[in-house]
């Protein structure tokens, strides 16, 4: 009984922790998508970039200012791109956005490389951080997973608080729906576009900041978040923060719950009597136990939501 | 008048010349050079991988090139093709190697492209016995390549998963704190091979050991290892077995240090680019692993060319199969009298080296797997009699045991088919 609320309360915890990293990563995302309509497919890269920068302040200088300046850097770099080669190819429709984003993606990937190495790096975790915090019976937690919860939640209330009570928050949602109108109120709405698309661009790079030590610095990193965080923003609703939040939570807490469980139907089947062997039809398939099908369970629901719920669970728009 | 003076003596220059040439070609074809395809990833996730044993194989020429080991005259050039990890990508690197006339092939990341690889050069020797290309294998360790697809054509520099997964279990066996095992492997070819041998190996040498769970992860995709960590110590596993390597590897062993785990790794690759910097403190002591060298084993003839390679680099020469495979081609060549493959297969077969990189070897005749010492160490701190560490760490290997060739040997099935000998 205590072996299983100690693996109940460790595996809750690390769902929890798994998902709000997960929110850091696609909040960027929706963000940018909902604001502009750009499907940034360079948002993982520019987690990678936010990780190998805040690597090389924390050699420099330390960890605690490359927290701050990692993601500044990274959304400047963001910026940056979106006014001299997005904004350009804008006028071109969706598909060369997109495209161009894709392009960036290889550029990043390539770059990075060229001045850190095809090898990891050794971004460690801060000493202050390091170790554990606390322990259920015998399972440790470590400290570092509740700073990068904290730094989650953080996040979510700032934006929220920025969309939603300051003058900023206030033109940048006037200029999503009424450009025009914004404009004559004489802002700057290209200006207010860059912000954005720089802003999304920082939220990725302070994820990278705090996931790069806490996994693994390596040019292969963009390319393991890169599919999950795409799940996360459909299966929300495009668009959507708070359904990003849903999401990343519901997968975290998912995928970490079905990692555990090592039924399969055999298993289910010999409960109710009947007892398949290797011979049985589909056997191969009827084998394959929770645990095993866990890591594609993600991608399951997507499917599952673009058929039944194409707007994803917290979405506004059908289209 | 002038013009057809110039011409003539253009004409009788180029006379000359023509003599030269003549008599210089005999010299020209003793000075031989035996180019050599490197046929690995050297871009996307084994990039790092890839890069650092081409640079072992190039800087193993240039050593074996100065000291004319294969014979006078005869030099060696490495001509590197990235397959990125892809069979399919692998036989496109062949072709080429094979348009450009290069008859020797060197591979390692992935039994899938070396698989790929030996079925290509069979059908391609059996209709071009002239042109024939031998494959020198120095890291793709499915027990098939010398079993059920064993070719004349491979040879293998590096023990098999069923072998080093025998040497794993004859050291485990005698250790009585085990008691409870955990399997976790990558989901493929090699991680599903790991945990069959090592279930069977176990149930054969300790039956009383209970394997008390085992999973699969997809290849480089898991980004948080957490959860499978709280299922194992649930499990109340005190060992671990996995084939993983890269960030599959490390992200699972810090993840275990993290949450507390009181368990050994007994791993493959903890040794391989990048994982010992990741792993850092949070392997100590806990991390095993087996191979067929490390940089503070005992005999190390391979020393010098260690510290060099380091020097020049700043990074670790430790595929040391890439050191061993170059002795043994270039003594084949010199054995054979002749660069041609065919020749050389034959005078590899069975042949003997002592005082390579890491003890005696025999490259066994009947399956072309290299029998070879092995060793079985742990991750630890750096200082005293364990004078090198890994990657500029502080931490490194220490020896834990030595286990000679038969040790590890396994029978083969293999029925090779050998060419006619010319």
């Amino acid at each position: 009984m205590e072996r299983a609320l100690e693996f109940f309360v460790i595996s809750l915890l690390n769902g929890v922790s798994y998902g709000l990293l997960l929110f850091m990563l696609s909040s960027g995302l929706t963000l940018i998508f909902s604001m502009m309509g750009v499907l940034n497919f360079a948002h993982a890269s520019f987690y990678m970039m936010g990780a190998y920068v805040a690597y090389q302040i924390s050699v420099w200088v330390g960890f605690w200012p490359a927290l701050l300046i990692a993601p500044l850097v990274v959304g400047a770099a963001g910026a940056l791109f979106e006014r001299y080669a997005l904004r350009r190819v804008h006028r071109f429709g969706h598909v060369p956005e997109l495209l161009v984003t894709f392009g960036l993606s290889y550029c990043i990937s390539e770059f990075v490389q060229l001045i850190w190495g095809r090898a990891p790096v050794d971004y460690r975790i801060p000493a202050v951080l390091d170790g554990p915090l606390f322990t259920v019976y015998s399972s440790a937690f470590p400290t570092y997973r509740v700073f990068m919860m904290g730094v989650a939640v953080l996040m979510l209330i700032a934006v929220w608080l920025l969309f939603t009570r300051t003058r900023v928050g206030l033109v940048i949602q006037g200029a999503l729906s009424h450009p025009e109108m914004v404009e004559a109120l004489g802002h700057d709405v290209p200006k207010v576009f860059m912000m954005v698309f720089g802003g999304g661009c920082a939220l990725a790079g302070l994820a990278g900041v705090i996931g790069g030590n806490a996994f693994v610095t390596e040019p292969g990193m963009a390319l393991t978040v890169g599919s999950i965080i795409f799940v996360v923003v459909v299966v929300g609703g495009m668009g959507s923060l708070a359904g990003a939040f849903v999401a990343s939570l519901l997968i975290g807490i998912v995928q970490t719950f079905a990692i555990a469980l090592d039924y399969s139907f055999v298993t289910l089947f010999a409960r109710a009597g009947v007892v398949l062997t290797p011979d049985s039809f589909g056997y191969p398939f009827l084998k394959l136990t929770i645990a095993q099908v866990a890591p594609i369970l993600p991608y399951l629901l997507l499917v599952l939501i673009l058929i039944f719920r194409p707007r994803g669970l917290l979405g506004k728009r059908e289209d | 008048m002038q013009r057809t003076l110039g011409a003539l003596a253009r004409g009788s220059a180029l006379a000359v010349t023509l003599g030269l040439t003549v008599a210089v070609m005999p010299l020209a074809a003793s000075a031989e050079v035996v180019k050599i395809a490197f046929v690995d990833p050297l871009s996307g996730i084994l990039a790092n991988v890839g890069q650092n044993q081409l640079k072992s194989l190039q800087f193993t020429v240039e050593k074996i090139n100065a000291s004319h080991a294969a014979g006078p005259g005869i030099t060696f050039e490495v001509v590197p093709f990235d397959n990125k990890a892809s069979p399919q990508e692998s036989l496109n690197a062949l072709k080429a190697a094979q348009d450009q006339g290069i008859r020797y092939v060197t591979q390692g990341n992935g039994s899938g492209a070396a698989g790929a690889i030996i079925d290509a050069i069979n059908k391609f020797n059996e209709r071009n016995p002239d042109k024939t290309m031998l494959f020198l294998n120095y890291a793709a360790v499915d027990p098939d390549l010398t079993n059920s697809k064993c070719s004349f054509w491979h040879f293998r520099f590096d023990a098999d998963t069923s072998m080093k997964m025998e040497g794993l279990t004859t050291f485990m066996a005698k250790d009585p704190k085990i008691k409870k095992v955990y399997i976790i492997g990558q989901n493929y070819a090699h991680g599903v091979q790991v945990a069959k041998y090592a279930k069977e190996l176990l149930a054969r040498k300790r039956p009383d050991i209970q394997i008390v769970g085992e999973d699969l992860t997809p290849l480089a995709q898991t980004k948080d290892f957490a959860p499978y960590v709280a299922k194992i110590k649930a499990s109340g596993a005190d060992t671990i077995i996995t084939g993983n390597w890269g960030a599959d590897l490390t992200l699972l062993i810090k993840a275990a240090k993290e949450a507390g785990l009181d368990a050994n790794f007994y791993t493959y690759y903890a040794g391989v680019t990048g994982t010992p910097t990741v792993m850092g403190a949070s392997g100590a002591e806990k991390v095993k692993m087996i191979a067929y060298w490390h940089q503070n084993v005992d005999q190390n003839a391979f020393e010098p060319t260690y510290v060099e390679f380091k020097k020049r680099y700043n990074d670790e020469f430790y595929a040391t199969a890439v050191w061993t495979e170059m002795q043994f081609l270039s003594d084949s060549i010199k054995k054979a009298g002749s660069t041609d493959p065919t020749k050389v297969a034959f005078a590899m077969e069975g042949m003997e080296e002592k005082g390579t990189a890491a003890g005696d070897m025999t490259m066994r005749k009947t399956d072309h797997q290299l029998q070879m010492t092995l060793y079985i160490a742990t991750w630890t701190k750096a200082g005293g009699k364990l004078k090198y560490d890994v990657e500029n760490t502080g931490y490194t290997f220490r020896t834990d045991a030595v286990l000679d060739p038969y040790v590890s040997s396994t029978p083969t099935s293999c029925q090779m088919k050998r060419p006619a000998a010319t």
